[in-house]
């Protein structure tokens, strides 16, 4: 590696005070989030324009959308955004060990929700459904494969978090990077939802 | 370094270290803007070529040197680069990166790590969009459906190359937005900053909000590719006007990413060659903010005759003219700034008037073809080249040269050659002129733009323009080899060659890695020019 001691100084010297560095990686994740919103933003925009010019289309697409397997998704989501929230709770009052059992926890229903989502999606091919099918199925399909990406970049982001929490980074004066991580978490959570009323559940 | 050698008096600079690694691994903003500079010039040549060889084409009606086809492809590599790798980046990355820290008294951007991780990002798109140079893409650097989902060269590699460096985008205007938020040196409140970095913000507040609905614009056009998805594909009920409205969406706010930073440069440079301070300070300051917000608004003058109900035109053609304000009245204070100063024309200021002179036609060719009914007549014609020449060319790249003469001194520690230096401005000025005005001639005659062949009415105008584009390369070419010589031979330059009195003339040039010894106590604007010290 290049970074000699004086880049040392010059990446880290900046944060003159744990409080500096947790608001700005908080405006620099809130900024994030913005993007986020706005990169869905143009799937909301496609979405409202076609359900307003095929409302058939969109109600029969929405008949064929597995309400069980995306209700179950949507509790799992919940879930897991409520064991991260927790896991935030627990470094700030110390809790290291806890921090890592929730994050497991999380990772898990990430997990979970990505094979119900495999079952989903296979489901769909065995029935001749595609995204080519019709502009409903090729929203669904890009509105689900999108937000499961994220979903994948969140939990790698928590793994990280979690390999840094049980070396012992983390401690109730710096938990910075679980919070900025559990607030990229709620978006995911945030963003399904949406997605969940918009495709399973819109008459 | 080896210490043995060093004078007493000579301090380390940022570039002492030496090796691709300790370049390629760096976390020193100014090492980045470097970085990003050299990078952005290479591609600036190769699209430039690019450019030539249409100007070569065009010098006979009928076949020159290409084929129609061949033609299409040169035209769309020229654009594409230019505008993604080239431009957008163009100020923003480069002199953004360099001056933000230093014009705030901080020693360095906020997230130094993310920082770099944007200029890989950055290279790596760029070489993925190069990749479809194996078949190059023909469909205009606007990649409008249909055409673009059923061609058969390669759209993909370009445009998830634009994807790519899109979050190179996001990620460095996040980074300057925190930056200055959080790291501006004690005493510098937001009416003390320069106004580069009130320019440098609001650009980075339209990289941050435009950039992901490109991304995901892009993203729909690849999937409509490979899956054939139907979004902007008519032959499945979508819309191909649609596509045209996210385009835009993000590609009028980045015609604000690419000269907001352009309004940055020439607001230092004037002041300090003009002995005066800024005129207008918070008119120039918050009119960049005004210009980032209504640019979001009216990406519709894009689509006059694409198909659009009579009021929305009339609002995007009103919106537009909105946007004209806050631009006018930076001309405005400019020009007050000049008025009974005394003027050094030293080359940056040279480059600041031609600036003042080109984008001035520039902003008012862009009312012409606001104006609904003009824009019926000129719409896809060569005076829309010779507009967006002239604010892309005129504007930015004019200021983009002007601040490599400008802080030349500062990144390098030598003095660039004047008297070739002005040489070069001329024939650039000349040139880019002689290029350009033929154009917007020819556009009101009627030649539609992006036309393999032409009447031979055209003829002497399309030879006039060629001329300048050869006029204008060679100019270029005087220009870097100028400042290239004097890298290595140029004599060596004080702290503050031009007495500016911005905080990156307040430490020794090239500055130290951590920028300033001590972190500068700010106790007033930057532009107390004339005055007491």
């Amino acid at each position: 590696m290049a970074a000699t001691s004086v880049e040392h100084l010059h990446s880290d010297g900046h944060f003159v005070t744990p409080q500096d560095k947790y608001s700005s990686m908080k405006l620099g994740m809130w900024l994030f989030i913005a993007t986020e919103i706005l990169l869905f933003g143009g799937l909301f925009a496609v979405y409202a324009i076609y359900r307003a010019k095929f409302p058939e289309m969109f109600f029969n697409g929405r008949d064929e959308l597995s309400l069980l397997l995306g209700t179950t998704n949507t509790v799992i989501l919940i879930v897991s955004s409520f064991s991260i929230a927790m896991g935030v709770t627990a470094i700030q009052r110390g809790k290291k060990n806890l921090l890592t059992f929730l994050i497991i926890v999380t990772l898990l229903c990430g997990a979970l929700f990505g094979v119900n989502k495999y079952f989903e999606y296979t489901a769909k091919f065995h029935h001749g459904i595609f995204p080519s099918t019709d502009i409903f199925f090729a929203l669904y399909f890009m509105m689900t494969s999108l937000h499961m990406l994220h979903v994948i970049v969140g939990m790698a982001i928590l793994f990280i978090i979690m390999i840094f929490n049980m070396k012992g980074k983390y401690s109730p004066s710096n938990y910075t990077a679980p919070e900025v991580g559990a607030l990229y978490w709620h978006l995911v959570d945030v963003i399904w939802i949406y997605l969940f009323g918009l495709l399973y559940l819109v008459a | 370094m080896a210490d043995g050698t060093m004078v007493e008096a000579v301090r380390p600079t940022y570039l002492d270290r030496k090796g691709f690694l300790s370049w390629a691994l760096t976390l020193d903003h100014k090492r980045l803007g470097i970085m990003y500079l050299v990078t952005i010039m290479v591609f600036f040549l190769f699209a430039g070529i690019m450019g030539m060889l249409v100007r070569l084409e065009l010098l006979t009606p009928g076949k020159t040197v290409m084929g129609p086809d061949t033609y299409n492809q040169i035209f769309t590599i020229h654009g594409a680069v230019m505008i993604f790798i080239v431009i957008v980046p163009g100020i923003s990355a480069t002199f953004g990166n360099f001056l933000i820290p230093l014009m705030i008294g901080a020693r360095d951007v906020i997230f130094p790590r993310l920082n770099l991780f944007s200029y890989w990002i950055y290279v790596g798109g760029a070489l993925i969009a190069l990749v479809s140079l194996l078949h190059p893409i023909d469909t205009g650097w606007t990649f409008y459906t249909p055409y673009s989902i059923r061609t058969g060269t390669s759209v993909i590699p370009i445009t998830f190359g634009v994807f790519v460096m899109g979050f190179s985008s996001i990620l460095t205007g996040l980074n300057f937005i925190v930056t200055i938020h959080k790291l501006r040196a004690p005493g510098m409140n937001w009416h003390r900053m320069p106004l580069f970095i009130w320019a440098a913000y609001s650009t980075a507040v339209i990289q941050v909000l435009a950039t992901p609905v490109i991304a995901i614009t892009l993203l729909l056009l690849i999937a409509e590719r490979v899956f054939g998805i139907g979004f902007f594909d008519p032959a499945k009920g979508g819309d191909p006007i649609l596509f045209q409205h996210f385009f835009w969406f993000y590609s009028h706010p980045v015609v604000y990413i690419m000269i907001l930073p352009a309004f940055g440069v020439i607001s230092e440079i004037i002041p300090v060659f003009s002995r005066k301070p800024i005129f207008g300070y918070k008119a120039i300051a918050y009119s960049s903010i005004a210009i980032a917000l209504i640019g979001f608004l009216v990406w519709g003058h894009h689509l006059f005759v694409s198909g659009m109900a009579g009021w929305v035109a009339k609002v995007f053609s009103f919106l537009t003219f909105l946007v004209a304000i806050p631009t006018a009245i930076k001309v405005w204070n400019w020009l007050a700034t000049m008025y009974r100063g005394s003027i050094d024309l030293k080359t940056p200021m040279l480059y600041a008037l031609g600036f003042l002179f080109l984008f001035t036609i520039a902003g008012l060719t862009g009312l012409f073809l606001g104006t609904l009914a003009i824009n019926v007549h000129l719409h896809d014609t060569y005076f829309v080249v010779a507009h967006f020449h002239y604010t892309m060319m005129g504007g930015t790249i004019m200021m983009l040269f002007a601040a490599m003469h400008f802080w030349f001194p500062k990144m390098i520690g030598k003095m660039y050659g004047e008297a070739v230096a002005k040489i070069a401005f001329a024939l650039i000025f000349i040139g880019f002129n002689l290029t350009f005005i033929p154009q917007f001639i020819m556009g009101m005659e009627g030649m539609p733009r992006r036309y393999y062949d032409y009447l031979p009415q055209y003829h002497y105008q399309h030879v006039l323009s060629s001329i300048g584009a050869l006029v204008l390369g060679v100019g270029i070419l005087v220009m870097l080899i100028n400042l290239i010589y004097c890298i290595f031979k140029g004599e060596k330059a004080p702290s503050n060659p031009f007495g500016s009195k911005s905080w990156e003339w307040q430490t020794t040039s090239p500055p130290p890695t951590e920028n300033f010894e001590e972190i500068p106590q700010v106790t007033d604007w930057t532009y107390g020019y004339g005055k007491k010290n």
